[in-house]
């Protein structure tokens, strides 16, 4: 079943709060290999001008899943899930998440395309914290494998 | 941080590094992320759905990449922009595990806008594994 094409441009609800611990970024940043003291030491985060540790880069990932799931699920969507591989992944950054942000993300669809019978959707999550000031907006383009 | 965007020259390698990846760390991965999908864990999953093997979290690849330039730069509020294309699985062997090997290349300097692409091979073996790789830093 192809992506239903009419799905572009909805934008869904937006998450509830996901309160950012100290100890996932340290849990995360071990599981990337994130060694840079910054991301593990609060002193050294501080030292640097942070108000606690720092999270890697692809950490926003964490929160995206939330609304990709959310998109998933959508029961028009028409997207198989058994059949999703990530095809494109980006992140644009005012400033990069630390300890103690409370975080919330929205997605957008942003396109929907079909190539060769798989089908692509491309879906844009703006996360913001609690102040609703802009975080990170991390892209996603996930490819819908033709049915074999 | 290591680079003044005037010491800096267009194909200069800013970073470089091997992460050995082993099923321990898919499976370290999957806890740390949420990313629970048996592909990258089980065997008996990965090949019913006509995969060569357990494969890594295409997420776990793209975060581990980027890390070598988060060192070179020192402060990771120094990224701007990162993105990747993933281009081919990296499987890993239940005994052997697979190694990744990261080489950060400056792509681009903007000495107006104090900023740098970097371009990113990641690759294992002879394979690249991610395609489009680059991170867009302020320097």
């Amino acid at each position: 079943m192809p992506i239903n094409p009419d799905i572009v441009g909805r934008a869904l609800q937006p998450t509830a709060p996901y309160l950012v611990g100290r100890e996932k970024i340290r849990e995360f940043s071990r599981a990337v290999f994130a060694t840079n003291p910054v991301n593990l030491d609060p002193a050294a985060a501080q030292a640097a001008g942070y108000a606690d540790v720092v999270a890697p880069p692809t950490f926003p990932i964490v929160i995206q899943q939330l609304t990709l799931d959310q998109l998933l699920a959508e029961p028009d969507a028409g997207i198989d899930f058994s059949r999703v591989v990530h095809g494109d992944q980006r992140f644009s950054y005012t400033r990069p998440i630390v300890a103690g942000d409370e975080l919330t993300g929205q997605l957008t669809v942003a396109s929907v395309k079909t190539l060769g019978g798989n089908s692509m959707v491309t879906a844009d999550t703006v996360v913001t914290d609690a102040a609703g000031e802009h975080v990170v907006t991390a892209i996603s383009t996930l490819v819908v494998r033709a049915e074999d | 941080m290591t680079g003044s965007i005037d010491i800096l020259a267009v194909g200069d390698v800013v970073a470089e590094a091997a992460f050995p990846l082993t099923r321990d760390s898919l499976v370290r991965y999957a806890g740390a992320s949420g990313d629970f999908n048996p592909i990258h864990y089980r065997d008996d999953v990965a090949a019913s759905v006509g995969l060569p093997g357990v494969l890594a979290h295409g997420m776990l690849t793209m975060g581990l990449a980027v890390q070598p330039v988060s060192d070179w730069l020192g402060d990771p509020g120094r990224i701007l922009d990162y993105q990747v294309r993933f281009t081919r699985p990296v499987v890993v062997d239940p005994q052997a595990g697979a190694e990744v090997l990261v080489v950060a290349k400056v792509g681009k300097l903007d000495a107006e806008a104090g900023q740098a692409r970097i371009d990113l091979t990641v690759s294992v073996g002879e394979q690249t594994v991610l395609g489009k790789a680059q991170v867009l830093v302020r320097l």
